[in-house]
This record gives C-alpha cells, sequence and structure tokens, in this order.
C-alpha cells in the first residue's frame, strides 16, 4: 500500500467546484480523501508534502503532443516527450499519430502504449483516421478503439474529402470517441510559411489565409448537420488549436445549434502574433501559424466565453539543425509542455482575469472529458491519483536549454512566464519534483 | 505595464543585432546611415583607381548566389575588385549546395576560408539573416526571394539624386520632399519594389504603388509610411516625377493568374503613355527588362530613361557598402 499525504493547499477541482484549503490523501494511485485541513491528520502516511503556499490541482491533460516515436526519436521520444509532460505538470497526454511509420493500425498503436516505451506520465494516443494519413480510406476504428484509441486525426494534415471524412465521423461516433481535425485547406496553402496579412507581405513570405482554416472548420460543421439528421448518430469534432476569429465564429455558432463540436487553443496562438517572427526566427514558425492580433484577442474571448474548450499544446520538438534553416524550409512547430501553464496564467489569468480555476478546468477537467476520460481530470475521491501542486504567484524565466526534450526549439527561451510546478503526481507516483 | 509590453516581453524575437556592417535590409537602415554610405560612394568614386584599390588589398569576399543574376553580381564582383580584395564566387549550381550542403554549413565552410563578408543572393526570404546569425559575419543582401534588395535601393536613390539635380553625397529627412515615385508592376514579388517603398519616404518622397489586385495587394501598404496605392497607371503616371517599372517574375508567379495582353494594355509604359502623362519623369527600372511587355523598347532607350545609369551606379553604391561592411573608412 502506498500512500501520499499533502496537507495545507489550496485545492482547486473545478470538475467538483472546489477552491478551498483542503487535505488530500492519494492511496494506491486512486483519490483516498479530499478533506479540511487537519482532519486527516492520523493518517500515517509513507509520505506527506507540505503544500503551504501552493495550488493543489488535477493534474493537467494535453489532447495534443507529438512524441515523435517511433521513426523520428532524433526529436524526441516517448520517454523524454513525457519527462518535459510531467515538468509541465502534465499527468496525461494524447500522442498524435504522425509517426514514422504512422501510427494507423493496432500493431503501432500497442508498441507506443507499451510500459517498455517508458512513459512517465499516462500515455494516450489517437491513431490516424486514414491509412498513412492519405486521407483516402479510414482506418480500423473498431479495433483501434478497443486497443485504447481515444480518438481519431490525421494531425498534420486535415482530412480533405467530404466523404472520407463523413466516413470517419460516423464510424467514431458508434464508437463514443471524437475525430480531431487539422484544419487547413492545404489547397489554399501551398508555398506558405506564415500567416497571410501585412507582416507576411513585409518580410516577403507567402502567407496562409484565415479562410484556409474557416472553410474547413465549416465543411465540418455542415457534415456534422447533415449527418445528425440522416444517420441518427451524433458525432463529435474537434476542432485542433484554432487560430483564426473566423474559425472560432463558426465553432461557436454549432454549439449554439447543439452539435457535438469541441476546440482546443494553443498557448502560443493566445500569447503571440505573427509579429513576433521578427527577423525570421524560425522557433516561430508553426503551422497553424500565428495570426494578427484581432486573431489573438478573439482567440482569448472565445477562451474567457466557453467556445474555446481546452488548452493543448501542440508540443512539436524539432532538431536544431530542422530549424536553422531558410524560413520557408525550416519544420513547423514548438515545445509547449514546459511553458504552457506558465503561458496560461500569465497572460489569461494576470493579463485578462481568468480565474485560476477555469484555466485549471481548460487544462484537466475538459481535455478529461473530450477523451472520455471519467476518471481524470478531477480529484474526486476513487479518481486517480494525477495531482499537480505549483505555485501560481512565482514568476521565473524559461531556460530551454534546461528542458527534459530533446529538443530546444522554442520561442520563449528567456521568457518571463507566471506560476511554478512544484511536484507532479501521475497515479500515485510522484514524476516530477522540483 | 500595458499589454503590449507584456506580449513583448513575452516573446524573444526583439531586435537581433548582426554583424556591424551587414546590410540585410533597408528596414532598419537611418537617414544618417543612408547619408554616410552616399558620402562614402561619393568619396569612393572621387578617388583614382589607383587610391581605390589600396582600401581592401589582402581582404577576402565571398559571393554566395543561389539565384542567377546578371547586374547584381557583376557591380559587386567588380565593385570588390576595384577595391582590391579578393574575391571568390559560389554558386547553388557547381558547388556542394547541390550535394545537399545547408546553407548555415556553406557560410561556415567559407568563414573558415578566410572569407570576411558575404554577399548573398537567395531565393528564400530572410537567408541573409540567417547567413548573419549563423556566421557572425558582415552579409550583404544582394536579393532574397521577395524581402529585400537594399543595394538597389541605394543605386535607384543615387540615380534619381543625380537626374534631379540633387547633391548625390547626402541627404536627410526633407531631400525628396515633393517628389512622387510611382512603382509599377509585379509588387507582389519585387524585393525591389518593398526596398525602394520603404526608403524612399523616409527622405521625404511620396510613393504610389500601381499594378492590379493580383500582383498588389492592399497589405503592401502595411510597409510603412507615405505609401499609396493607386490601381489605374494613367492617374499614377500623371503625378510620377520617377517612374519605376517592374518586370513580372514568372519564376515566382505560382497560382496567380494573370491575363498578359490585359496586363500589356493596362500596365504597359509605351511612348504615347510616358508622352501623355509624364513626359518629364525620369524612368527607372531594376532589370531585367521584357522589352514589349513592362516597358516598351523605345521608353527603355529613351532620353527620360536612366536605366543603363543604374547599373553603373550600382558599382559606385556596392563600393560604398563592401568599404562599410569591411570596416574600412574611405
Amino acid at each position: 500500500m502506498s500512500e501520499i499525504l499533502i496537507i495545507n493547499g489550496r485545492l482547486i477541482d473545478p470538475a467538483d467546484n472546489i477552491d478551498q484549503p483542503r487535505d488530500l490523501l492519494l492511496r494506491d494511485g486512486r483519490v483516498a480523501a479530499v478533506e479540511k485541513p487537519g482532519a486527516l491528520s492520523g493518517v500515517a502516511s509513507a509520505e506527506c508534502i507540505d503544500a503551504t503556499g501552493l495550488v493543489v490541482a488535477p493534474g493537467l491533460i494535453d489532447v495534443h503532443v507529438h512524441l515523435r516515436e517511433p521513426g523520428q526519436t532524433h526529436k524526441e521520444t516517448i520517454a523524454t516527450g513525457t519527462a518535459a509532460a510531467a515538468a509541465g505538470g502534465f499527468t496525461s497526454v494524447v500522442a498524435m499519430p504522425n509517426t514514422t511509420p504512422v501510427n494507423d493500425s493496432v500493431q503501432s498503436l500497442c508498441w507506443m502504449l507499451d510500459a517498455a516505451r517508458g512513459s512517465v506520465v499516462k500515455l494516450f494516443a489517437m491513431p490516424a483516421a486514414t491509412f498513412a494519413s492519405r486521407g483516402e480510406e479510414i482506418t480500423d476504428f473498431h479495433k483501434l478503439v478497443q486497443a485504447g484509441a481515444v480518438g481519431f486525426t490525421d494531425d498534420g494534415r486535415p482530412v480533405l474529402e467530404d466523404e472520407v471524412m463523413r466516413a470517419a465521423l460516423i464510424a467514431a461516433a458508434q464508437l463514443g470517441v471524437p475525430i480531431s481535425q487539422h484544419a487547413e485547406d492545404t489547397r489554399l496553402t501551398g508555398g506558405c510559411s506564415m500567416n497571410a496579412g501585412p507582416v507576411a507581405f513585409r518580410l516577403g513570405l507567402r502567407g496562409m489565409s484565415v479562410e484556409a482554416e474557416s472553410q474547413i472548420v465549416e465543411r465540418d460543421i455542415r457534415l456534422l448537420r447533415e449527418i445528425e439528421r440522416v444517420e441518427r448518430v451524433r458525432p463529435h469534432l474537434h476542432v485542433q488549436h484554432v487560430s483564426t476569429s473566423r474559425a472560432l465564429h463558426e465553432i461557436r455558432r454549432a454549439k449554439q445549434q447543439g452539435l457535438h463540436v469541441t476546440c482546443e487553443a494553443a498557448p502560443h496562438h493566445f500569447t503571440l502574433t505573427d509579429e513576433a517572427i521578427g527577423a525570421y526566427n524560425t522557433n516561430v514558425k508553426m503551422n497553424p501559424p500565428l495570426r494578427a492580433e484581432g486573431d489573438r484577442r478573439a482567440l482569448i474571448d472565445a477562451i474567457a466565453d466557453g467556445t474555446v474548450d481546452c488548452i493543448a499544446t501542440d508540443h512539436a520538438p524539432h532538431a536544431s539543425h530542422e530549424k536553422e534553416v531558410e524560413f520557408e524550409r525550416a519544420a513547423n512547430g514548438i515545445t509547449g509542455l514546459e511553458t504552457a501553464l506558465g503561458l496560461a496564467l500569465r497572460v489569461l489569468h494576470r493579463q485578462h482575469g481568468l480565474p485560476l480555476a477555469r484555466i485549471l478546468a481548460l487544462m484537466s477537467q475538459h481535455p478529461a472529458s473530450i477523451i472520455r476520460q471519467k476518471n481524470r481530470g478531477t480529484l474526486r475521491v476513487d479518481s486517480f491519483a494525477d495531482v499537480v501542486l505549483f505555485d501560481a504567484a512565482s514568476e521565473w524565466t524559461f531556460d530551454a536549454s534546461a528542458s527534459r526534450s530533446k529538443s530546444r526549439n522554442t520561442p520563449f527561451d528567456g521568457a518571463a512566464i507566471l506560476g511554478r510546478v512544484h511536484t507532479t503526481i501521475c497515479e500515485g507516483r510522484v514524476v516530477y519534483r522540483t | 505595464m500595458s499589454k503590449l509590453e507584456i506580449k513583448q516581453e513575452l516573446s524573444s524575437a526583439e531586435a537581433e543585432q548582426f554583424a556591424a556592417g551587414s546590410l540585410l535590409t533597408v528596414e532598419h537602415l537611418s537617414v544618417a546611415d543612408v547619408a554616410a554610405i552616399l558620402a562614402s560612394a561619393a568619396r569612393l568614386e572621387r578617388m583614382s583607381a589607383a587610391e581605390r584599390v589600396r582600401l581592401l588589398a589582402g581582404r577576402t569576399i565571398a559571393l554566395l548566389f543561389y539565384e542567377s543574376s546578371t547586374r547584381t553580381r557583376t557591380s559587386f564582383e567588380l565593385a570588390a575588385k576595384s577595391l582590391g580584395a579578393t574575391t571568390t564566387l559560389v554558386s547553388d549550381k557547381s558547388s556542394s549546395i547541390e550535394k545537399g550542403e545547408s546553407l548555415k554549413d556553406t557560410g561556415l565552410t567559407l568563414r573558415a576560408l578566410g572569407a570576411e563578408a558575404i554577399i548573398l543572393r537567395h531565393p528564400s526570404s530572410g537567408a541573409p539573416e540567417l547567413l548573419a546569425r549563423v556566421t557572425g559575419l558582415p552579409v550583404l543582401n544582394a536579393g532574397d526571394g521577395m524581402h529585400q534588395h537594399p543595394t538597389q535601393a541605394l543605386l535607384d536613390l543615387r540615380t534619381m539624386l543625380l537626374r534631379l539635380g540633387k547633391d548625390a553625397g547626402t541627404v536627410d529627412a526633407k531631400t525628396l520632399d515633393g517628389i512622387t515615385v510611382v512603382i509599377t508592376g509585379d509588387i507582389r514579388h519585387s524585393r525591389v519594389a518593398r526596398s525602394n517603398a520603404q526608403l524612399l519616404p523616409r527622405l521625404g518622397a511620396r510613393v504610389i504603388l500601381c499594378g492590379p489586385p493580383e500582383l498588389l495587394p492592399e497589405d503592401a501598404l502595411g510597409l510603412g509610411a507615405g505609401i499609396e496605392i493607386v490601381r489605374d497607371f494613367d492617374r499614377a503616371l500623371a503625378q510620377a516625377d520617377v517612374a519605376m517599372m517592374l518586370r513580372i517574375q514568372k519564376e515566382r508567379l505560382a497560382g496567380v493568374d494573370l491575363d498578359l495582353s490585359e496586363y500589356v494594355a493596362r500596365y504597359q509604359l509605351s511612348s504615347q503613355r510616358l508622352a501623355a502623362q509624364a513626359s518629364q519623369a525620369l524612368v527607372l527600372h531594376p532589370g531585367p527588362i521584357i522589352r514589349g511587355l513592362e516597358i516598351t523598347g523605345e521608353v527603355a532607350d529613351c532620353a527620360q530613361s536612366a536605366i543603363e545609369e543604374q547599373v553603373a551606379q550600382g558599382l559606385v553604391i556596392r563600393r560604398a557598402v563592401l568599404v562599410r561592411a569591411l570596416g574600412v573608412k574611405a
């Protein structure tokens, strides 16, 4: 029997509407008790953590990470990526399928989820929606869900063909899992390396239009509506890393109409604009790209009004030689697991006044619900003992060279951020400690 | 702290310091910098060839060209040689670039061989910034993608000053007061247009950009202050003291659907048009010219045209920026 007792902390559990001083007892990988301060003093725990001055919250959940294994281990491995996750306060991550080869089979899914990969936190995966993510033929959703898939995506690529997307939404609906879509009409973005607009014009780079994102979102919502009417199933569309005001508008309207649409926001999109590219800093290149200030403000508004369901990092490690090249040729993506909480607290909490509990809901309760994990994302008794302890007032400077990730491609090296993770506990095991 | 300040603090992409003497873009060139380059160019021109050839004697300059070029490459090379420097030319064909060597490694190799400055032409916007960052050497941008061509803007400026009867040895924020420069054609793909549109208004000029929306998006107004868009060529030309024509860059036209005969009808600078709208205007073109498309042969060769003079001024300006790059007082 293993026990951890966490005392004197400010316990925030958005799922149970708790934001109070509470002591927390973890036993055998589960939450055993949540009590008023001192009420658990009789428990003779193997380990007692004094959380004075710290927030005690459900471990964070990231529904969108790239762990690069198998096949791209020069960028990241499941072990290093999940170590970075633990350092960032995450206790569950969802691995995207754009590995080499693409995760599109039960065999590759099982290999990825195998304990031998050395995941430090709870690892979930969304396999490819179509074979090799070619967008042609959907994978065996039934068998993959039995093997642990929590949804399907061709992330990095959109499912462009209407009929393929329709088939994927219906098959996923029958199994009760989401289709997670990278909304980009790649027919409109060839040769583009940043957001379209005055900054792209000034830098002489081809820009991705806002419509390239919003038109796919509109199309997917139209498919949802048709499927609900005709097929009598209720598909769940999850829109990844929404970056434009226009796509957010479509999602907001679809939600008001009762369709099952969820979406995520990435910290870089609510923190920076395309101006941050500066003198062609390739650590500011990602897809979707950083947008204009109006889109950034619309994203923050959509987070505040509930249109955005969760924060997801799109953690996308790349080796230095893949970034130290001409901007147009540089790989897309930045690391994000160790800076997500700090940026959310700095930008959304301090700067825009979102309550802590709201931010934690966006990073634990809501993502748990998107991937249908009833026993995670909360500190309710009997749920998994996934816990993060952090100092919400601590201001610090992020140092990329100290990252647990194998890669250093972040625009936030040297940036002042807010809120420092103290301890991360996954299923009752301490997986990170400052 | 304002919201903007917080936002900037969160990004590490603040103005970067590149090696002194680099010329990557006109964007960060102050009026004083421009005046100093012009003064140096004038001094160098007055010198005897024998004096000039001592200035960079024993110094090594590399020309690294990933795109074809006639004017820019030749004038940089002749400028460097006239100053006594040893030059070496590396082009993407006939070098290890063909074997997949990166820009970074190519730059480091040139540095290891003793290059003290690199002149770079590259089809990717921002390549000079990358090269300057990884080598720490002064880099002279000889044209990068659709981004910048700073020496072209400087030589255009010197040509204008000479032809407008002004002192070509200095400038200030009012030098071009009352002068309207109309830049017409494929602005979207033009690094020359971007460099000129950013440089000239800082010296007092009014810049009118002219072209169809496919080749001139409204986003161009974001280049800076003092820029306007006029779609009607005749209306723009009627205001011109300087008419700068640009080539349609077929190699960068990807996805743009353009009816060339309609373009010629609406935007070609012909003798009739020039006589009707701007009979006194100075005609410039950075080259290469496609006679019969954006400009007729008659206009290119007429007395109002300073196209050849631009080429000659290229040599003068490039001497000045080379001397500046290597930190030598002219």
